[in-house]
């Protein structure tokens, strides 16, 4: 008799499986549509490969796998496109994604399928190749690409494989189902991922509450070494880590995979998916799941097209919508609450549970953590949630990650056992997920200041490089004129080569004079700006103080601003002057800086400005960028300029006009106001 | 019908708040009566003023601190404070005693930290200290047991309360008193001359102690608290006084048997000591919490100035608890070295 | 000598202290010349702390300008991008107390990604010049496009375009970015002190 092991914590809620083992596994048939979600699975999004109106055969890939970490989509049932859009899927969040939707024909037309009927003489890649075709996620919770999982790492040698037949959560029982029914198949899936990754042992893990399963996969595994272990019930034995506790005593290290230490863990259901699409050659196009709670009547297993949806399954089951608050797909522990009724099956919908309001009441509000202690006795990653939970409400991420936050499997017996009904995996999730936001935004950050200061340091190094080629051009240009001086007394021809040095030699000194003309200028513009901030905040104080120089000063400002704006225009002139030396040096060195300035000031402005004043600057800003475009489009037009260029324009400033005009009327509206 | 959109998990047990603290009120019963089986009703009427006071005064915290006032009184917390404190007290405490008590306990070191949960002191430790420390005459007058004196009625006891300057009771030192005074006598020749000292360790205390164990021996089995602290403590207080019992003499501090069953020890242990507010929270942590009180039980108690020492044992721990929980952090799942995997 | 001192005990402590100063100014110079730091530490964690977004809206010319202002004493609550979360990592940073964030700079907004609208760009290069941490592309008469993961949504680039076409699309969750918040907290939760208990009703 092989060993088990405990794991720390754990509970022991009310089963309730029984109401859902009553009878055998139910078909539930072919519904009107199928909406088959791109994204099912962890991993990337499948890519649709059909298009809106194209008619598809049952098992027909509809989407291929997005990428390494993804799956294909196969058509559950024959018919025929209507449409890919964004529809309801199964998710928390409640969010629509993009889902193939699938009008059914009702004949349930096959593709031909081709199985492989001694799968032992073909390689592991090959199997590995065909799993990944059929689209097989793990169909426990989480749907990990089963061909992924089985691959594993190189370097890592897999020793143990188990199968995950625990279903620890109360009311499931698809797996139970299953293994009652098809235990045949289920050995046979398991013989086929023994030959693909050659484990030395192979353990098949069953909470001890399934005692018919564990009869029938035994009397299923006779004569070959699969090792069919029992183990007493506890939630959460289903979890991976804990049931590889359970079973070898070994715990997966922490950050870690199990293939880390020489373990690969399969669902139960995966298995049958395995064996059909290996031996059937059939994709993964429906799957078992559990309708159970006393909101519908006939509880039980239906097997259903992925795509159908959960109406029609909680119709089948006899649901009652007065009775149900609250409708969860997977079991009461971990499971997610749906609020649409119309959300399809997918390959992870163990389970449809519709509990009535006294079989699982809405939480009633928390009361303060008297730090009883009882989730650190339940909890089975041995961390200490009241702590956890006291560092989540004052958002110390930091000590939230010396406790060990990441650790936390969210399996949500903390919150069963808190006697004050804190939503203690609430704040987990919300506190993990903030900090990886936070691990992201640093990153970019990051990012963004190396890309910052590499810019920075280009823009400096362009500058360099700009002055020593000056520096060199002016060098040359006095050799050459040295040259010549020195060569003065020779004949014509020589005088001619003077004349065309001291020729040059003059425009380049006017260049030199032109650079240094517009950084008097400019040097003038700023000065004089200066003078006129510093002479306007004097006025002030002396018009606060209320002194005697008030007038004088007046007059001090008011000259200065006429110089400034003489200065400004002697600016503008020389630059409209010589457009090429100014965009050279000036746009492409600052304009960043520029552009900052520029935002500052605006925003400096909008500060403190009323929302009427705003507007007003909106109208004159979009009026001065409509001169400008039209300036510009008359420009482009006369200059005869590429039809595209002056298409935007013309488009440019159509949009310009149109928000000036909403703008003008907001503006009068606003004034229409205050007047009345 | 709109469906609901809430975390899981959707099940939760059935523990809450108001059920644990109402099994420690029922676990204190059987002390209770035995309590007043050899004091008389002293001890059930500081109980019942100190609850009906506990809830004033706690009403008055929720609503000067704008809270929901029913929601937080039906946790029971303010009743377990004001039973703890009031078998903590002596019996036949006049009213305006146990009325500054339970106000010590309730707004002092309760809501002014911040109500349930955010009080690092127990509260009815606290209450109990700001007594003994103002009103050291009237906190160290016991009520002479039954079988020593005459137990008072029931009329007595309330007359004790609401008229104290009518009363006039008798009073005698406990035995942890006299054991502390003693200083010629060997132990053997002590318990022969002091009726007071009963079997083992006091008449009436030992079975009040007894049945204090009893009751928080079913709390246990209710998996109300865990034996790591309460166990730890008597382990500690047995251990020093074993190590320091010479067999006697009169400078001996006691027997083990004496010293826990003596005094309010099963009381602290199993009522005060497991208080989850206030304690170490991890299982070592509490193991070192729980022995670390008794160490100091055992140390005031034989030579420090006063006779019983649960209280200030309790409260100076308190300031430990966070520092000892910091040390104690259990190895989380997936973090054991390499070395210790099976 | 001696005598002269004995005479004088004030000319004792002065030479006395003197003496002193001299011998601890001597020290603290050297230190200050072999253990000198590089660069400014406290500016480089200031730095650390920022969101690197080199939006200007603090009014510094980009991140590590503010940083090195805010190590001179200037306000940490200039930085609507980094918000309050910035406000309170500084605040923790420097010891101080935290402030709320100074409205006149901007407001905290979900973070946006600059768009182009292709067909309308003209390819005149201003955006790409305004960039401060080159996130677009393009050349001269050629369209421009943004590097979506690059740009920190500072919004530089919306002012000088000629034709108007570059939005800024805030970014919305979705399902790889959902997540469960944190409860909100019932009003009897709330407030810890007595005190604050119903500040925001009374008004």
């Amino acid at each position: 008799m092989r060993k088990i092991y405990d794991f720390h914590g754990g509970i022991h809620p009310p089963e309730n499986k029984q109401q859902s083992l009553g009878g055998p596994i139910r078909s539930a048939g072919i519904p009107k549509q199928l909406t088959v979600p791109l994204s099912q699975h962890i991993g990337a999004a499948s890519k649709p490969l059909v298009t809106i109106g194209e008619r598809v055969l049952k098992g027909q890939v509809i989407a291929e796998a997005g990428g390494f970490v993804s799956v294909p989509q196969h058509a559950p049932s024959s018919g025929t496109v209507i449409a890919i859009e964004d529809r309801a899927i199964p998710h928390p969040s409640g969010f629509h994604a993009p889902c193939i939707v699938i009008e059914c024909d009702g004949k349930d037309e096959w593709l031909p399928l081709q199985g492989l009927a001694n799968y032992s003489e073909r390689s592991p890649e090959e199997l590995l190749d065909l799993i990944r075709e059929a689209g097989i996620a793990g169909m426990g919770g989480a749907g990990f690409p089963a061909a992924v999982k089985l691959k594993g790492k190189p370097e890592s040698q897999i020793q143990t494989l188990i199968i995950n037949g625990t279903e620890c959560e109360p009311y499931i029982t698809a797996d139970d189902a299953l293994m009652r029914e098809r235990a045949e198949d289920i050995i046979t899936g398991v013989k086929i991922l023994q030959h693909i990754v050659k484990p030395t042992e192979t353990l098949i893990g069953v909470e001890d509450n399934k005692p018919e399963g564990i009869v029938a996969l035994r009397e299923a595994a006779q004569g070959s070494d699969i090792e069919v272990v029992e183990f007493p019930t506890k939630y959460p034995s289903g979890g991976e880590k804990q049931l590889i506790e359970i079973l070898t005593g070994k715990q997966v290290p922490s950050g870690g995979l199990p293939a880390d230490i020489g373990i690969v863990c399969q669902n139960l259901g995966t298995t049958v998916a395995v064996q059909q699409a290996v031996l059937q050659g059939r994709p993964l196009i429906s799957r078992i799941t559990t309708v159970t709670g006393e909101a519908v009547d006939q509880p039980g297993n239906f097997e259903v097209l992925l795509g159908t949806p959960m109406s029609h399954l909680l119709e089948l089951a006899g649901y009652d919508s007065t009775r149900n608050k609250r409708l969860i797909m997977g079991g009461p522990m971990m499971g997610f609450t749906l609020t649409d009724l119309n959300v399809p099956v997918v390959k992870t919908t163990n389970c449809l549970l519709a509990p009535s309001e006294s079989e699982l009441p809405a939480p009633p509000p928390a009361q303060a953590c008297i730090r009883c202690g009882l989730c650190a006795e339940a909890c089975p990653a041995s961390l200490l949630p009241q702590q956890l939970f006291w560092f989540s409400q004052g958002k110390e991420y930091e000590k939230l990650e010396q406790h060990n936050l990441f650790d936390c499997i969210e399996c949500g017996a903390c919150s069963y056992v808190c006697p004050s009904n804190i939503p203690l995996v609430q704040y987990y999730r919300a506190s993990k997920a903030d900090i990886l936001q936070q691990r992201r935004d640093h990153e970019k950050s990051e990012q963004s200041r190396l890309r910052f200061e590499a810019r920075q340091e280009r823009l400096a190094r362009e500058e360099e490089e700009k002055a020593a080629k000056r520096a060199a051009r002016k060098k040359a240009a006095e050799l050459r004129a040295q040259q010549a001086a020195d060569s003065d007394s020779v004949e014509d021809p020589i005088q001619a080569a003077i004349e065309r040095a001291k020729a040059k030699k003059a425009s380049q000194q006017q260049s030199a004079a032109t650079e240094s003309e517009l950084e008097k200028l400019e040097k003038a513009v700023a000065s004089t700006r200066k003078r006129l901030e510093t002479a306007s905040s004097k006025l002030k104080q002396a018009q606060e103080e209320g002194s005697e120089l008030v007038e004088a000063l007046q007059k001090g400002v008011d000259k200065t601003q006429v110089k400034l704006e003489q200065a400004e225009k002697a600016l503008a002139e020389y630059q409209a002057k010589q457009p090429q030396a100014t965009e050279g040096s000036h746009d492409t060195g600052d304009a960043a800086q520029a552009a900052i300035a520029k935002a500052k000031a605006a925003r400096a402005a909008a500060g403190d400005m009323s929302p009427q004043e705003k507007l007003q600057k909106q109208v004159d800003n979009l009026r001065q960028r409509l001169e400008k475009t039209s300036q510009r489009l008359a420009e482009s037009r006369s200059a005869g300029e590429e039809a595209k260029i002056v298409d935007a324009l013309e488009a440019t400033e159509q949009r310009l006009q149109s928000k000036l005009a909403e703008a003008e009327q907001e503006l009068a509206k606003f004034n229409a106001m205050e007047a009345s | 019908m709109a469906l609901l959109r809430i975390t899981s998990p959707h099940a939760h047990g059935p523990m809450s708040t108001q059920r644990v603290m109402q099994q420690v009120l029922l676990a204190a019963l059987p002390g209770i009566v035995v309590l007043t089986y050899f004091f008389g009703f002293g001890t059930l009427v500081n109980i019942l003023w100190g609850s009906l006071l506990a809830l004033s005064f706690e009403a008055l915290a929720l609503k000067l601190r704008g809270r929901d006032i029913g929601f937080y009184l039906k946790d029971y917390s303010a009743l377990v404070t004001a039973t703890l404190l009031g078998i903590a007290m002596p019996p036949y405490a006049p009213w305006w005693l146990i009325a500054v008590g339970i106000a010590s306990a309730i707004i002092l070191a309760k809501h002014l930290y911040g109500g349930l949960g955010y009080n690092p002191f127990n509260p009815a430790m606290v209450g109990y200290v700001v007594l003994l420390i103002s009103f050291p005459v009237q906190m160290t007058a016991w009520t002479a047991p039954r079988g020593v004196g005459e137990v008072p009625g029931l009329l007595d006891a309330l007359q004790a309360c609401f008229l104290p300057a009518l009363y006039d009771g008798v009073t005698q030192a406990t035995p942890l008193d006299v054991l502390k005074q003693n200083n010629s006598l060997l132990i053997e020749q002590l318990w022969e001359d002091n009726p007071i000292f009963g079997r083992w360790a006091g008449l009436g205390w030992e079975w009040a102690n007894l049945a204090f164990l009893a009751g928080g021996a079913w709390l246990l089995y209710r998996r109300i608290f865990t034996w790591h602290a309460p166990v730890a403590m008597l382990l500690s207080i047995a251990l020093l006084s074993a190590i320091f019992y010479d067999g006697g003499s009169s400078a001996s501090g006691g027997s083990p048997l004496f010293h826990l069953l003596s005094g309010a020890t099963m009381f602290g242990a199993f009522f005060i000591v497991t208080d989850p507010v206030t304690s170490a929270v991890s299982l070592r942590g509490r193991l070192i919490y729980g022995a670390l009180i008794g160490m100091l039980v055992y140390i005031i108690r034989v030579s420090g100035n006063y006779p019983d020492a649960i209280a200030f044992a309790v409260l100076i721990m308190n300031f430990a608890a966070p520092f000892i929980d910091h040390y104690t952090q259990p190895p989380t799942y997936g973090h054991r070295k390499k070395t210790e995997q099976h | 000598m001696f005598e002269l001192i004995a005479q004088y005990p004030l000319l004792a402590a002065l030479a006395a202290l003197v003496s002193l100063g001299a011998i601890f100014g001597a020290l603290l110079g050297f230190a200050a010349v072999r253990f000198k730091t590089e660069g400014n530490p406290i500016a480089d964690q200031i730095n650390e702390l920022l969101p690197q977004t080199q939006c200007g809206q603090c009014g510094h010319p980009g991140c590590r300008p503010y940083a090195e202002a805010i190590a001179g004493g200037a306000a940490i609550n200039k930085c609507p991008p980094g918000g309050e979360a910035t406000i309170q990592a500084l605040a923790d940073l420097l010891d101080v107390e935290a402030i709320p964030l100074d409205a006149e700079h901007g407001e905290e907004n979900i973070t946006a990604v600059a768009y182009i609208r292709e067909d309308e760009c003209i390819g005149c290069t201003k955006c790409i010049q305004a960039c401060p941490v080159d996130a677009i592309l393009g050349a001269a008469k050629q369209m421009h496009t943004v590097i979506s993961s690059e740009c920190t949504g500072c919004d530089l680039c919306v002012e000088p375009c000629p034709v108007d076409c570059i939005d800024m699309i805030p970014q919305e969750e979705n399902l790889q970015t959902w997540h469960w918040k944190l409860p909100e907290l019932g009003r009897r939760n709330l407030d810890i002190i007595a005190s604050d208990a119903d500040k925001g009703n009374v008004a």
